[in-house]
């Protein structure tokens, strides 16, 4: 009798929870048409300006501008849907890869933009890596994996090279010790976590200077969650690292700036320090709490 | 306790009995289901097994033969050999003659004209090409006496085989009294055996079904199928290819998938009329040729090809597409490093189908001309040949006793042929297969 009770409450509480709807969105307290927080950066490596993105008649992302620093986390949070993977996926043109999908606005690596027709995708793409939320290892064998990239970018001379290229690529992702004695099992025997390992091996073997990483942890478990996270923090030396998380903890562990958006706005940007303790817009506050998302 | 009560009023009444009830209609249900399962996987067996027992004992006798012994003098002057080092009159040489000598010798007894006649039937007259390739291996044989096993002629055969019967009237049955007679001569001196047709399987078509092999249409369909397999494999992956990963998504390739997706069920005689008006007819290509029915079966197979590579390519996880375009593989390399090895098993299977398709096709080669009465072994893709099963349907159709037989030979040659081809293809795929 009395755990059905505390369970109604539970509910209860539950159904209280905002839903914010686009409507609301117009009230004073929801407009964010200028977002909060310096978008700059003290050493800027990727400048995005006034992005927009479409999917067909669909905006996904609402005039966006965003600095990443060199040597910086980045974390991007919001609800499901709000546009953060959208924005992740424009910094290496992933995008291109999706029918009917417009980017519009200014994306700089380094003061060239991306997004001008003389830009090779390729070698944009060596330069900005990947890592996605579902582990996904080619079905080939670990070694291979690693050394997939480097060889179509032509980065090893020689075989040695290549083997020593795998190595490092390997102990920087912190595998190593774990997989140097089956570099010829196939990548996917591995367990979730180190296959996730496995694939930031395989998008620092080409040396890339911006690591773009979409969930990378959702879909593991806490102890291998922890390991990325340390390896992050670690990563943050030589590359500069944008994170898509659903985790505010993780945002907080890893980042140290953190980007919010909502439907597609970018509502607020800060140091994560300050975003989580002291947010300034009511959306932000409202996320964090915990009040929707 | 008013929780409680709510939570009663929502939740159905569980009666134990009920419960039983429905779990019992339950298990009947599964079990009536897999009960039509198993009839249904065993009616199929059965008809398989049918067809195939009857198809096999129809068919192996043919792969039998009859011989009779005879002693055969290669009489230089009964055969009109002249010059012995002329190659021409060897072959020209009247070995027909050399036979009827022996049997003339063999039964003195035989005077009449039409008992003569009679007589002679039973050899056949493959017997003289017989004679005439010993000969011409062995010069040495000339103006000596051997003791030779010709062909039987295909009555003969047809009879020790069983399948004559002498107990119907002399002028319904094919072989006379008299020549039972002369047979059951020839038996009780051991002069008839039964051995293995090697002339089956390494003589083209014959008239005469003794004679008749199957290594023509074997061959004939063996070209042709080299021609389709050479084509359409490559260009069906291609095109499905192109059409998966490159082809922007508009309306012009939503009409050629539309039309892919039509082609495959356009009945194969129209890619017969097809291949006639085009192939032979405008680009002047020969008639009969394995090369003209491999183009024709190849626009026959594309569909199909293409079908199930489309297909093989689409069940390949994005999420590898993505990894490769990630560490900057661009879309050439993602395709042709990760997608294709990943949808080859698929493909392969799509083209399984498709070459068994076209190994069975009769319909569009009657239309260019490979349903020819054609006795030569084809050498090359443009000889005049005929494939399997239009070598079947001929056979068939002809009104000889030992056709029969040849015909259902014919199809366990075809059967095996099919099942080597597919055999083949399994393993290619074992190969590419990845389980992980």
């Amino acid at each position: 009798m009395e755990t059905l009770a505390v369970n109604e409450a539970a509910l209860e509480a539950l159904d209280q929870t905002v839903e914010i709807t686009a409507d609301e969105m117009d009230k004073p307290e929801f407009k964010f048409d200028k977002t909060v927080g310096s978008i700059h950066s003290e050493n800027p490596r990727m400048v995005m300006r006034n992005v927009n993105v479409h999917y067909g008649e669909k905006q996904a992302i609402h005039d966006v501008s965003l600095d990443i620093g060199a040597n910086e986390v980045i974390a991007m949070i919001g609800p499901s849907g709000c546009g953060k993977s959208t924005f992740l996926r424009c910094m290496n043109r992933m995008n291109d890869t999706i029918e009917n999908c417009t980017v519009s606005g200014d994306i700089k690596l380094d003061d060239v933009n991306i997004y001008d027709k003389k830009q090779d995708v390729v070698t944009l793409r060596a330069r900005v890596g990947m890592v996605f939320q579902k582990p996904n290892p080619f079905p080939k064998s670990i070694y291979e994996n690693v050394a997939y990239g480097p060889r179509i970018h032509g980065l090893a001379g020689s075989k040695a090279q290549l083997d020593e290229i795998v190595r490092n690529s390997l102990e920087r992702a912190g595998l190593w010790s774990e997989v140097k004695d089956r570099l010829d099992a196939p990548g996917t025997s591995l367990s979730g976590g180190q296959q996730q390992r496995l694939c930031i091996a395989r998008t620092i073997a080409v040396s890339p200077e911006v690591i773009l990483m979409d969930e990378p942890c959702s879909a593991l478990d806490p102890i291998a969650t922890a390991k990325i996270e340390e390896l992050i923090d670690e990563l943050r030396q030589n590359f500069t690292i944008a994170i898509v998380t659903h985790s505010m903890q993780q945002a907080a562990r890893v980042s140290q700036r953190t980007a919010y958006f909502h439907l597609g706005y970018l509502v607020e940007v800060g140091e994560t320090s300050n975003l989580f303790t002291n947010p300034s817009h009511k959306l932000t506050e409202d996320y964090i709490t915990g009040r929707f998302g | 306790m008013s929780s409680t009560t709510v939570f009663n009023s929502t939740t159905p009444h569980r009666d134990a009995d009920a419960v039983n009830r429905r779990l019992k209609k339950r298990y009947a249900a599964e079990r009536r289901f897999r009960l039509y399962g198993l009839l249904s996987v065993a009616a199929a067996i059965t008809f398989l097994v049918i067809l195939l027992s009857s198809i096999v004992a129809n068919g192996l006798p043919a792969f039998q033969k009859t011989y009779l012994q005879l002693d055969i003098t290669f009489d230089q002057n009964l055969l009109g050999i002249d010059d012995v080092s002329d190659s021409g009159q060897l072959i020209s040489a009247d070995y027909q003659r050399v036979v009827k000598e022996a049997l003339k010798v063999k039964f003195p007894e035989v005077s009449d004209r039409r008992d003569r006649r009679a007589l002679n039937a039973l050899v056949s007259n493959g017997a003289a090409y017989q004679l005439a390739a010993m000969l011409k291996a062995d010069l040495s044989l000339l103006n000596t006496s051997q003791s030779v096993w010709l062909y039987a002629d295909d009555d003969v055969d047809t009879y020790f085989k069983g399948n004559i019967d002498r107990n119907i009237p002399e002028s319904e049955r094919r072989l006379k009294d008299k020549q039972f007679q002369w047979l059951d001569k020839l038996e009780a001196e051991e002069r008839v055996k039964k051995s293995f047709n090697w002339t089956f399987l390494t003589a083209g078509d014959s008239r005469e079904p003794e004679q008749a092999g199957i290594r023509g249409a074997l061959m004939g369909s063996f070209y042709t199928i080299v021609v389709t397999l050479l084509l359409s494999f490559p260009i069906g992956v291609a095109a499905a290819i192109y059409l998966e990963e490159f082809a922007p998504k508009n309306r012009w390739t939503d009409l050629i998938e539309v039309n892919i997706n039509n082609l495959a069920a356009v009945p194969s005689i129209v890619f017969g009329l097809l291949g006639l008006a085009v192939f032979i007819n405008f680009f002047g290509l020969p008639r009969s040729a394995p090369l003209v029915g491999g183009l024709v079966l190849t626009l026959m197979t594309l569909p199909t090809i293409i079908i199930a590579s489309r297909a093989a390519i689409k069940s390949v996880p994005p999420s590898i597409r993505e990894a490769a375009l990630g560490v900057g593989a661009s879309k050439m390399q993602t395709t042709i490093h990760h997608v294709l090895p990943l949808a080859m098993p698929g493909m392969l299977t799509g083209t399984i189908i498709g070459m068994a398709q076209a190994l069975g096709e009769t319909a569009p080669l009657l239309m260019i001309g490979m349903v020819a009465f054609i006795v030569d072994v084809p050498g090359s893709f443009s000889d005049p040949a005929t494939v399997l099963p239009v070598q079947i349907y001929l056979w068939a159709d002809s009104p000889e006793r030992g056709f029969v037989e040849l015909t259902s030979a014919a199809i366990l040659v075809l059967l095996v042929f099919l099942a080597t081809m597919n055999f083949l293809a399994v393993l290619l795929r074992k190969k590419f297969e990845r389980r992980w």
